[in-house]
């Protein structure tokens, strides 16, 4: 049985891939999945907002309360330098990759053009085999248009690009008004992979102390409908790789993600719910499954089922909202 | 050889030069002469190694007395140590100076010269600190500049390896240790040519060593301790040659050439100066310019003041010499004439043989300066003038107007020597502004960019908060000697619109100059809100006036409330001091150099408000006549006591220089409750009370720093006369039914901290972004809230046995006798000792240890602590950093002494007082407030009774009936005090079991100097003196305290459970032996979000780094475990903590590994600290404690 894939000129052992979480952050867990059989793990993110706040926060707090009496003309002892930005994360990706043989891609997370698109170049210094970049982008401002919004990512993933030599993933939301010319700018814009989708985490309200929490809340199998969909309408019509993640939680969800098309199917919340471990379940019945239904490889059943490949490709458009709603009455 | 120039300060300039010459350098903390220790263990921190290739070892100590100790050590162990010290920290050392000087030990103390407290302790600058050290064998060698301060100490470093005897080095605080100026930075190479190896082998040889044994430090008898002390005569003769050839030896080096006694002026002088420090300068200054005049004046520059060499004293004065005026900067009170005074006399007459003078000259001594006191080429001219006279006054004073005793000399102010040639600038900034910090990087700019001098001198508030910076700078061709502020400028700016009503900012600024004034009305509107004063001023000095809205440039560019770029990027583009492109460049350079560490966003941040700083500066077209009606208003109200408006207003309005001697107080005695007259208004913002949905749980109330947020509750028959605009709600305490309640805001008295805002736990059902206090613009409700807190104070207090004292709900309508004090705005200090007052305010006596809360309690103008409608409230003093606990001990011994007195006086008099009133004052217990009104009801009737009674024992009676009522003794501090330098003295007090209560406000740092580590200081935390993170926990000092069994202590944060802290202080009090409140205080110091230091505080209990608990001695006696752990077991991680303080963070971003190591060491600390807590919690409980006395 043949499972290998290529994921963004990666050559990858299964199309297992743990996606960017908290997991990632000890060092221990790659070597468990490693074990378990992921074939590649993308670091937690780094983010933009993190690296700027911490230079200003300490900029500001150093400068708290100076020159403003005789006595306490300073209250911070002056250093002789700070390292803000990735310097941990980078130490991270270096102590990740001589921990596991396994492909390492690092996160970086960010919004908006500027400086911060620099670390990708220390990322890959540091020995990532690939860059996952996501774009987490609300867009709130209302005098901001689609095209501006859909631009940002470009250039983004522009700047990017123009720095470094390894693959670099973009990993998107679902909210463009098309998705399918999205994709394909970002593919001409130079990305080796999308990667879908990302869930932004939706805030909460905190009833007992009238408050708006950030909610990581974990996927269900339902969610991976969405990238589904999206992965079997793109895959054929671009060039590059396609990564499924939100929702993947057994082997059937996998298995429907490769014959949507993905090159790739990222593990998240299932790792949290059952375990890393879990992951050598989930190969291990994707083998069984394929071996019952006599697959040979993964090569074979990629994109078997997306829109170009299956029987009736109206079914991910329009017509397969006709069909839920038969199906919601016939039950 | 090219030099580097450099722009620096004084104190940078010694340090430098100390760092580069020795090997072990112990350090304490002291003003001004901190920065010099900061910077060594900056050099340390940062591997900056001395002229031999090594760094230095910098230890801090726990006190000046340490650290003369430390030397001393290391010293006799071979080592080239050096220290820095100021003030009574000089005077700390002095006994292991004697003993340095008496073994001719080589060594450097580098002082920053200042003010020794008397009347009243003083930070800033004169030298009273040296002359005090003047007996003890040290050479002692003045500086006068910035330059000089860095020539002066490698001089006197090469000189005491030679003259094997240790020097004083000094320079006058602020003036020379915080002036900043461009200077020569002598290079390795010159310190290297200077300092002679030999010397230092030889010094190195003597040490003390096991491989070749000699005892030094013997005890000695009558018989040879006159003799051997007689010994050391032949060093102190050789040494002011071996100073004078260190000199010599020096500028061919540099060209700048010195003598032990420098003369400047002309040849054939008549009346000379004598003078000794940076008031030397100025004199040369104006000599310069008298002379052009054709005065025959000159000025002797003392540089070595001891030995005091009488030769070259004599030798250095022109022969035409007729007048000496000999000027000392300190003042001996008692004397026949100050120090150097009493020398030149000595000297003048020692030699009158030799004939040196035409006529023997006619001496006259004064004092100056004390206290940085402004002297001034006016002043100098004062004294020549005076020296003029038949008969010049003797011992006069210059600078002040002594009407009382007739000392001092009148001259004429007007009098200015200012140079025309550069620029002479005045700036009024606010201290959080960043006004300062732009003005050094202007002076760094043009001292880089031109060939320009410069020079920066910074004047300081006496608030910590919304403080008024005035900035004065000189920047011109020649070098400055101007060692006092800018008497006429070119340019004033004025960073805050609210200073034109409170200061004459025009004052000082020349014809045709350019006044910069920071906005939030246009170029259009400006004219017209203008006082008249100012209008008046602006045209009759054609002055060119110019405006920029300078708030809102800098929020528009991302700056906040920092508008110093902005405000620097306008000087620079009005002032043509560069051509403006060229400066915009510098600028930007600046801030690269300055915020390239901090990251290229903090960089790009600043440029983008440097690039878009003009778009909002504008010049005024001004009017050619004055069109305002509108009067500066007056500082303080008219219905203030005569005191605050004859003397305070004139402190607050900056013309304290002109308060008459006979209109301060002799002893330092002050009336309390001055800070109620200061109407600082400094905030923009303050909180305005949600009363519909106000549960009245008063949290907002005791965690308000600045007790500017009050509750009264009280018959609803007093709103009658109420304001339209006064809130008033039912009370909602079930005991306080029918009653009405109010919380009422001290409109211009808040901080704008918004602590409150954060505390509070309601939130608006219909817009949850509100609470039930909540943050609003100030000015616009200015007026209505002023009427409402006028109406407020006047309502009746609450009869204080009503309310639940163990409650904060029920404190809260408790009068507090400690109000608006000058503390940083969301100071985590000033809620505890609010609350004391609250509780026991109308019987406590304070001693206050040194530190941010003398400070901020009893800095003049105005001070904080206060009274009620009774004449009661807390007697305040502050004696040392290092004696508060032993301070308040003497407190508790007079009580306890005149208590002890009073009833045995009763006794004797129980016929004449009759029996049950003297049973009933000696026997009643003083449990509770009850008891205590009742008592001082019989106080009261035994005064009475006494009234008539001329016995001498009824008068004694009389004069201590008092203390029949209980008294509360408070001995507070910081932990700089009671875990270092006061420790020995607190641990006494504790040992001795009488009733005292010891606040300790735990900021972790000393937090008044600046941030420097204490033993408080937890491990993994930067701080100063502890660059690379203290590698060692904090001290368990609650822990030590208990081990005596018969101590209360209690550790207590009142942001994380304000009523444990609350019941910890009643019981502290009302335990009969010594308490100990150690209290969580949050600071500035830690770089945290001060209006969220509450959250900073659970985060500390949360994570078990600061567990709460009492240990109460009167539970033992009752069988019980007086230990109790309030708060559980750690929670959550220490770094959950530690992420929230900047103080943590620095570690992590410049040494992510040692961080990582000290924060696990850290985490470690807690588990073991919390195990051991909670064994001493767990039963059974121990045997009987010791008993108090």
């Amino acid at each position: 049985m043949d499972l290998t894939t290529q994921y963004m000129g990666l050559k990858l052992k299964n199309p297992l891939v743990a996606a960017a979480s908290p997991l990632s952050h000890h060092l221990d867990n790659y070597k468990r999945m490693e074990d378990a059989g992921i074939a590649a793990v993308v670091n937690g993110s780094i983010f933009e907002e993190q690296i700027a706040l911490e230079a200003f926060n300490v900029h500001e707090f150093s400068l708290q309360g100076t020159d403003s009496f005789a006595e306490s003309l300073t209250f911070t002892p002056e250093q002789s330098t700070y390292t803000f930005g990735p310097e941990e994360y980078l130490e991270h990706i270096r102590a990740a990759k001589s921990a596991v043989d396994i492909p390492v891609i690092a996160s970086l997370n960010g919004h908006t053009v500027g400086g911060w698109t620099d670390y990708a170049k220390q990322i890959q210094e540091a020995g990532a085999d690939a860059l996952e970049l996501n774009i987490y982008f609300i867009a709130t401002d209302m005098d901001k248009t689609g095209s501006e919004v859909e631009n940002t990512y470009v250039e983004i993933l522009k700047a990017v690009k123009s720095i470094v030599t390894i693959p670099v993933a973009v990993k998107i939301g679902p909210y463009f008004s098309s998705m399918a010319h999205m994709a394909k700018r970002l593919e001409e814009a130079g990305a080796d992979a999308l990667v879908l989708f990302n869930r932004f985490y939706q805030p909460d309200i905190d009833l007992e102390n009238l408050e708006v929490v950030p909610n990581l809340l974990l996927s269900t199998s339902y969610e991976m409908r969405l990238p589904l969909r999206w992965i079997a309408i793109l895959y054929g019509k671009l060039q590059i790789s396609l990564a499924a993640t939100s929702g993947i939680h057994c082997a059937q969800d996998a298995l429907k993600m490769l014959m949507a098309g993905a090159d790739a199917t990222m593990l998240c919340s299932v790792l949290f719910d059952e375990g890393i471990e879990y992951a050598a379940v989930i190969l291990k019945q994707m083998q069984e499954w394929m071996e019952r239904e006599g697959y040979e490889s993964v090569r074979q059943m990629k994109g078997s089922m997306s829109q170009k490949s299956c029987e009736n490709p109206q079914v991910f458009e329009r017509a397969n909202y006709m069909r839920v709603l038969k199906s919601f009455h016939a039950g | 050889m090219k030099r580097n120039q450099v722009t620096i300060d004084g104190n940078e300039a010694a340090s430098y030069i100390a760092y580069k010459t020795n090997e072990v350098i112990a350090i304490y903390p002291i003003t001004p002469s901190s920065p010099m220790g900061e910077k060594a263990d900056e050099w340390a921190a940062h591997g900056e190694t001395n002229i031999w290739g090594t760094v230095p070892v910098v230890q801090e100590m726990q006190s000046e007395g340490g650290a003369a100790g430390t030397i001393h050590g290391a010293l006799q162990t071979g080592a080239l140590a050096t220290t820095f010290t100021a003030s009574q920290g000089l005077l700390l050392m002095i006994p292991n100076m004697y003993k340095i000087a008496g073994e001719l030990t080589p060594t450097v103390f580098h002082v920053a010269a200042r003010s020794i407290a008397a009347q009243a302790l003083s930070i800033f600058g004169d030298q009273s600190d040296v002359m005090a050290a003047r007996a003890t064998g040290f050479v002692i060698l003045a500086s006068n500049s910035v330059q000089e301060a860095m020539d002066f100490a490698l001089i006197a470093q090469a000189a005491t390896l030679e003259s094997r005897l240790p020097f004083l080095h000094f320079f006058d605080g602020f003036r020379t240790s915080h002036e900043i100026a461009k200077v020569e930075q002598l290079t390795e190479d010159d310190i290297r040519f200077m300092i002679n190896e030999d010397l230092v082998l030889a010094h190195r040889a003597r040490a003390l060593s096991p491989d070749h044994p000699v005892v030094r430090g013997t005890s000695q008898n009558p018989d040879v301790f006159f003799q051997a002390r007689e010994s050391v005569n032949p060093y102190y003769n050789a040494c002011p040659e071996i100073v004078q050839k260190t000199m010599d030896k020096f500028a061919p080096l540099t060209g700048r050439s010195y003598h032990l006694f420098d003369y400047y002026g002309p040849k054939d002088a008549e009346r000379i100066i004598v003078i000794m420090g940076s008031g030397a300068e100025a004199c040369q200054d104006t000599v310069d310019r008298l002379e052009k005049k054709g005065e025959k004046v000159g000025v002797l520059k003392v540089r070595l003041y001891r030995p005091f060499s009488v030769k070259h004293f004599i030798q250095a004065l022109p022969a035409t010499t007729k007048v000496l005026a000999v000027l000392d900067r300190t003042k001996e009170p008692g004397s026949a004439g100050e120090p150097l005074y009493l020398d030149v006399v000595n000297a003048v007459f020692e030699t009158a043989s030799e004939k040196r003078f035409k006529a023997l000259p006619a001496i006259i001594g004064g004092r100056y300066g004390l206290s940085s006191k402004e002297f001034t080429p006016a002043m100098i001219k004062g004294i020549f003038d005076e020296m003029k006279k038949k008969e010049p006054k003797n011992h006069f004073t210059i600078g002040i107007n002594d009407d009382l005793s007739k000392t001092s000399l009148d001259y004429d102010e007007s009098f200015t020597i200012e140079s025309e040639a550069g620029v002479r600038a005045i700036f009024y900034g606010l201290g959080s502004d960043g006004t300062v910090s732009a003005n050094k990087s202007s002076i760094k700019i043009i001292g880089e960019h031109t060939p320009h001098y410069a020079q920066g001198y910074f004047v300081y508030d006496s608030k910590k908060a919304g403080s008024v910076t005035v900035s004065h700078l000189r920047f011109g061709p020649k070098v400055i000697h101007s060692t006092y502020l800018v008497s006429r400028a070119n340019f004033v700016g004025c960073h805050s619109f609210g200073f034109i009503e409170k200061y004459d900012v025009l004052e000082k600024l020349d014809e045709g100059g350019i006044f910069l004034l920071n906005s939030p009305f246009g170029p259009q509107e400006v004219w017209d809100k203008l006082t008249r004063d100012v209008q008046a001023q602006i045209i009759k000095k054609r002055v060119q006036f110019y405006v920029i809205d300078a708030y809102q440039a800098a929020h528009e560019t991302g700056m906040g409330v920092r508008i110093n770029t902005i405000m620097q990027t306008c000087f620079f583009a009005i002032s043509g001091v560069l051509p403006r492109e060229e400066a915009v460049e510098a600028i930007k350079d600046s801030i690269r150099r300055s915020y390239g560490k901090a990251g290229e966003e903090v960089v790009q941040k600043n440029f983008y408000a440097v690039d878009h700083a003009l778009e909002h500066l504008h010049k005024v077209q001004v009017p050619d006549h004055v069109t305002s009606s509108v009067e500066r208003p007056p500082v303080v109200s008219e219905d203030a006591p005569d005191f605050v408006k004859n003397v305070t207003a004139r402190m607050l309005a900056q013309c304290g220089d002109q308060i008459p001697v006979s209109a301060l107080p002799a002893d330092g005695t002050y009336p309390v409750g001055t800070t109620q007259w200061e109407k600082r208004n400094i905030t923009q913002e303050i909180p305005v009370w949600d009363e519909n949905i106000c549960i009245q749980c008063g949290k907002c109330v005791a965690v308000c720093p600045h007790t500017v947020i009050r509750t009264k509750v009280y018959d609803p028959e007093c709103l009658k006369q109420a304001p339209a605009a006064f809130k008033a709600v039912d009370a909602k305490d079930r005991e306080l039914a029918g009653l009405k309640y109010t919380i009422q805001v001290a409109p211009e008295d808040c901080t704008g901290c918004a602590i409150c805002v954060d505390v509070c736990p309601v939130k608006n059902k219909s817009e949850t972004r509100f609470k039930a206090i909540n943050m609003m613009p100030q000015p616009p409700i200015k007026e209505q809230e002023r009427k409402n807190w006028e109406f407020f104070l006047n309502l009746p207090e609450i009869d204080r046995q009503k309310v639940k004292h163990t409650t904060i709900r029920g404190i809260q309508s408790l009068e507090p006798l400690f109000e608006f004090s000058g503390a940083c705005a969301g100071c985590g200090e000033t809620p505890y000792i609010k609350i004391m007052t609250q509780l026991f305010g109308d019987r406590a006596v304070v001693a206050n240890a040194t530190g941010c809360s003398s400070i901020y309690g009893g800095n003049l103008p105005t001070t904080p602590w206060t009274k009620n409608k009774d004449g009661r409230g807390p007697a305040w003093s502050n004696s040392l950093f290092e004696d508060n606990a032993e301070f308040g001990l003497g407190f508790r011994l007079t009580i306890n002494k005149q208590k002890e007195f009073a009833c045995e006086l009763l006794k004797k008099m129980e016929a004449i007082v009759g029996t049950e009133l003297v049973q009933a004052l000696i026997a009643t217990p003083q449990k509770d407030e009850a008891d205590i009104f009742e008592q001082r009801k019989r106080v009261a009737v035994l005064k009475e009774k006494l009234k008539g009674q001329e016995t001498k024992e009824a008068k004694q009676l009389l004069s201590v009936a008092d203390m029949l009522v209980k008294k509360s003794v408070w001995i507070i501090g910081g932990d700089g005090w009671a875990y270092d330098i006061g420790f020995g003295g607190l641990d006494h007090v504790l040992a001795s079991g009488y009733d005292v209560n010891i606040l300790v406000l735990d900021t972790e740092v000393y937090s008044n100097t600046g941030g420097q580590s204490s033993k408080a200081t937890p491990r993994a935390a930067v701080a100063k003196f502890a660059t690379s993170g203290k590698a060692f926990p904090k001290k368990d000092l609650a822990r030590m305290a208990m081990t005596y069994g018969h101590v209360y202590v209690a550790n207590v944060a009142l942001g994380a459970k304000d009523e444990h802290t609350l019941r910890a202080f009643i019981e502290a009090e009302h335990y009969e032996g010594p308490s100990l409140i150690i209290a969580y205080s949050s600071c500035i110091a830690h770089g945290i979000n001060m209006t969220e230091s509450v959250q900073d505080q659970k985060a500390a209990v949360l994570t078990g780094y600061w567990p709460l608990f009492r240990f109460n001695p009167d539970l033992a006696k009752e069988g019980k475990n007086p230990f109790v752990l309030d708060s559980s077991a750690p929670q959550v991680p220490f770094k959950d903590y530690t992420y929230r303080q900047n103080r943590f963070q620095i570690l992590a971003k410049t040494q992510p590994q040692r961080a990582k190591e000290l924060l696990n060491l850290a985490q470690k600390d807690i588990y073991e600290r919390w195990a051991i807590y909670e064994k001493m919690a767990s039963p059974p409980p121990p045997a009987q404690s010791n008993q108090p006395q």
